[in-house]
């Protein structure tokens, strides 16, 4: 079990080497990079947008039922749904998330080039297929990933705002000036460089599995659940040592 | 010139081939025959790099293969072009992007230049007016023909073919057999065809290996598979009816005449 981790981690970090190297033609590289950032980035606003306003809106319910007391200043409510979104929701649970749609896409994609010998037809033309391959899915992510998180920062507060809009248990006022109050603009960037961190983890992992798959259909299928459920558990990893090192 | 020198090569301790020699020369069809599962596909990817033998030297020109820094693996295999048994074209890739992808990567003409060379490439193998399709889009036997249009987009040095007439019919089969045999005398290509096609075999076979199990058991040209005294070879060709009609009437022409 350990000795097989440690070769795949072995073959993971050659392939990463083989992947990360200059492109041979520039020109293919930048519009590959941009197909993807449409196909696996663009094409998830749409997900992004949806599950964020209902999280905002659920996260704004449950803290004015939560903390309802003397103590606590209405207010709190703005501002702990926005801290919650900021920390965890909109990097974390996002890159999750996206590790499902979008990571098992790449594997799926890359392993079945592999079963058809189409990633063996690219070598053979001399091709380096893992950075033909690979690294636009990679650079795409970094890039876009982030602005995911923005909207998906942006989108939670404001179904918090529909919430406060429409029942009567906080006033738009009182979230308003909750989501304004202690403001650290240094949350924004603990979301962002999370979400690039993550966005590597899902292109690699997912790259990888796809890369590595043998056998047919059934394989790939396999390699794209496995790629979702390591990257999943790597996410989380990170996520502690992220916020261990950036929040102390 | 292509050489092999004595090949191994096992799957999980399971012997796929064994001690396989041969010598393949440039401008002359040379054929790879032999049952379905008797190795052909494993000896020619592990003659292009795809796998690597146990034990044994793949020579390019005398330059062996399997010893050559990755950089130059990669320009000789610039030189190469190869057709897969399952044509590996790229499936988000338009049936000219496919042929074109070569020349984009490594052509340093004119994207005119590159686009005419592609129209006359896929002209060759017949193919008109899919220009546009997906793979997914056109028949398994026009999807081979868009894959040999691929592998000669850039004049290779070698070519070679893992079956390119399965699954076509035999007027098509003809087509390609001609087209290959015909670019590889234009321009003294090494030409290596895995097939199990006698029709090939009678109409191109210049140059014969005949491999049964993983070992090579055979080889000789298309005149001399006929008289062959080799018992499995015999049983490999004449499995089809028409040439053991063929292989009778002769023999009684034979006896008529002596
Ligand atoms: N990647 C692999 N791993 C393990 N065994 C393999 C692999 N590739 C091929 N084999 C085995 O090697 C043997 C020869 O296979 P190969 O594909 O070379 O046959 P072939 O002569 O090309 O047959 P066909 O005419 O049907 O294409 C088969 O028994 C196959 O199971
Ligand atoms: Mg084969």
């Amino acid at each position: 079990m350990i000795l097989d981790a440690l070769h795949r981690f072995g073959e993971y970090v050659l392939l990463i080497y083989r992947t990360l190297t200059w492109p041979d033609r520039w020109s293919v590289f930048v519009r590959q990079t941009f197909r993807e950032i449409t196909k696996l980035g663009v094409d998830s606003i749409g997900i992004v947008l949806i599950i964020s306003l209902f999280t905002g809106a659920v996260i704004c319910l449950q803290m004015t039922m939560n903390i309802r007391s003397l103590f606590i200043p209405a207010y709190a409510v703005g501002m702990s749904t926005r801290d919650i979104l900021f920390l965890e929701f909109s990097s974390t649970i996002m890159c999750l998330i996206l590790a499902g749609k979008v990571g098992s896409n790449i594997a799926s994609e890359i392993g079945t080039m592999r079963v058809t010998e189409q990633i063996d037809a690219l070598e053979i033309m001399g091709v380096n297929s893992a950075n033909f391959l690979i690294l636009p899915k990679i650079v795409a992510l970094m890039v876009f990933i982030p602005v995911l998180v923005i909207f998906s920062n942006f989108f939670g507060i404001i179904g918090g705002y529909i919430v406060a809009t429409f029942t009567d248990i906080i006033t738009v006022a009182k979230y308003e000036y909750g989501i304004q109050s202690y403001y650290k603009e240094f949350y924004i960037w603990y979301s962002i460089i999370k979400s690039i961190v993550f966005a590597f983890i899902i292109s690699t992992v997912a790259s990888y599995f796809g890369y590595y798959a043998k056998g047919g259909a059934l394989q790939v299928g396999k390699a794209s659940t496995n790629s979702v459920v390591i990257s999943s558990v790597i996410i989380l990893l990170f996520d502690v040592i992220l916020t261990h090192i950036l929040l102390q | 010139m292509i050489e092999v020198k004595n090949i191994f090569k096992s799957f999980d301790g399971k012997q796929i081939l064994s001690d396989i020699n041969a010598v393949f020369e440039a401008g002359k069809t040379n054929l790879i025959i032999g049952q379905s599962g008797s190795g052909k596909t494993v000896l020619v990817k592990c003659i292009v790099g795809l796998f690597s033998p146990d034990s044994g030297q793949v020579l390019y020109n005398n330059r062996n293969l399997h010893g050559m820094k990755n950089s130059e693996v990669r320009l000789l295999r610039s030189e190469i072009g190869m057709l897969f048994q399952g044509s590996a074209l790229f499936d988000s890739m338009s049936v000219l992007e496919n042929v074109m992808f070569p020349l984009t990567i490594f052509s340093k003409e004119s994207t005119k230049a590159k686009l005419d060379r592609a129209h006359f490439c896929l002209e060759r193998v017949n193919l008109k007016g899919v220009d546009n399709l997906l793979p997914s889009e056109i028949s398994g036997g026009m999807q081979k023909r868009v894959a040999i249009a691929r592998a000669i987009a850039l004049n290779p040095k070698y070519l070679i073919c893992d079956e390119p007439n399965s699954g076509l019919d035999p007027k098509t089969s003809l087509l390609i057999d001609e087209l290959i045999s015909d670019i590889t005398a234009e321009y003294q290509i090494t030409t290596i065809i895995n097939t199990h096609d006698m029709n090939s075999v009678m109409g191109i076979g210049e140059n014969i290996i005949f491999i049964n199990k993983g070992i090579k058991e055979w080889t000789g040209t298309k005149e001399g598979i006929f008289n062959s005294s080799n018992k499995t070879l015999n049983e490999f060709v004449f499995a089809s009816d028409l040439f053991r009609k063929v292989k009778e009437a002769e023999n009684f022409a034979q006896s008529q005449e002596g």
